[in-house]
């Protein structure tokens, strides 16, 4: 009993200290603040995520090319992407893009996924938040 | 005061438990084939598809019992594992025994289906990082460690004590696993249901989903009720009650 106590809190505090390690070192994605604070490598391939700036995705005319704006509400990095983009990429929804950003703050991505959000509602449903939504004035 | 440590003792003994689980095996089964079959109806034909990923999103009421039942398989396997460990009862080791390559199959199925759903959703199937998808690889190996460990020895008692102690230390990683999506940026989203706030799902896609995950909680209760009666059965080989009890099934 009591050396399984002893193995449990060691175990438990050489987790604590790993998952610290994990918060520092192990960041999945930047924020657009992030990026623009400098915080985020300039020397090597990284991830940024943030929410598509909606009426901000451009496609340049027959080329795969796409441009548009990622947020956090409190800073915007535009986006420079050439590929084919996931079905779920939408105006209005958070995407993570991986690549670099250049010296002029263009993030050129090599690759862009859709993060999809924990919401899952019938299109009937969605559509009447939406109606609400503008109703409000929001 | 005397009747509890009695019922308490009967559960450490393996003719009481052989016998119980010969009694429950076919209503579990049972059970749990008509749970699955209903749920599966009703998220596939009743539930509506999804505003944004239309039909793809019914791949949660696969994902999520799996998912579920990873870590609650690995939480009972620990538990028991400990129990065995510390009061020295052969049948809780035996329990997580049972318990191992199922809460494995369920992980290896949380992470297919995850990445057959990835693919459509995020544009990939896999993604090395994202701390949600490394945590739950991280629990499959753990599964697969305790198999291995056990097979490593010769004595039932060592492989039964030392695996014990793999199995309560990687039951850290279950609450790494819940919480990761909101510790880290991950790119798995955040708990639909798994939280203190209302689901963020409506009810006619959530009812199916409760369905299935009680379905999938009976069938993996009655695939490690087969497991722990093949498991008491060879421990107990040459014990006289088992044969007692081969003579009168016969």
């Amino acid at each position: 009993m009591l050396f399984v106590g002893v193995v449990l809190c060691g175990v438990a505090v050489s987790a604590a200290f790993a998952l610290r390690a994990f918060n520092e070192n192990l960041l999945y994605f930047f924020s657009p603040t992030q990026v623009v604070a400098g915080e985020a490598p300039t020397e090597r391939v990284f991830r940024l995520g943030g929410v598509v700036v909606e009426g901000s995705v451009v496609r340049e005319p027959g080329s795969l090319t796409v441009e548009f704006l990622v947020t956090d509400y409190a800073n915007t990095v535009p986006v420079r992407y050439t590929g084919v983009l996931p079905d779920l990429f939408r105006e209005g929804q958070v995407a993570v893009a991986r690549g670099r950003v250049d010296s002029s703050g263009v993030f050129t991505a090599e690759e862009v996924l859709a993060k999809h959000d924990e919401n899952y509602r019938p299109p009937a449903v969605a559509e009447a938040l939406e109606k609400g939504r503008a109703a409000s004035g929001q | 005061m005397l009747g509890l440590p009695r019922w308490f003792h009967r559960w450490a003994s393996p003719p009481h438990v052989y016998e119980l689980a010969e009694r429950w095996r076919p209503w579990l089964g049972g059970l749990a084939l008509l749970t699955i079959l209903g749920g599966a109806y009703g998220g596939l034909v009743l539930a509506p598809p999804d505003y944004l990923q239309g039909d793809s999103f019914r791949i949660i009421y696969v994902h999520v019992p799996s998912a579920y039942l990873s870590m609650m398989g690995y939480t009972l396997m620990a538990v028991a594992a400990a129990i065995g460990f510390v009061w020295r009862i052969k049948l809780a080791h035996a329990v997580a025994v049972s318990i191992a390559p199922i809460g494995a199959s369920f992980t290896f199925l949380a992470l297919v289906t995850g990445g057959i759903w990835g693919r459509p959703t995020w544009g990939t199937y896999w993604e090395w990082g994202d701390a949600r998808l490394m945590f739950e690889l991280l629990l499959l190996f753990l599964y697969l460690g305790y198999m291995a460990l056990r097979a490593s020895f010769e004595d039932r008692d060592k492989a039964d004590r030392v695996s014990a102690i793999l199995a309560v230390v990687g039951v850290v990683n279950v609450p790494i696993i819940h919480y990761s999506v909101e510790w880290w940026s991950t790119l798995h989203q955040g708990p639909t249901i798994a939280k203190l706030d209302t689901p963020s799902i409506t009810f006619d896609m959530l009812a199916p989903l409760l369905v299935m995950i009680a379905g999938f909680t009976l069938c993996f209760a009655w695939l490690v009720l087969n497991r722990l009666q093949g498991e008491i059965v060879e421990r107990e080989h040459d014990a006289r009650w088992l044969r007692r009890f081969a003579e009168a099934v016969r």
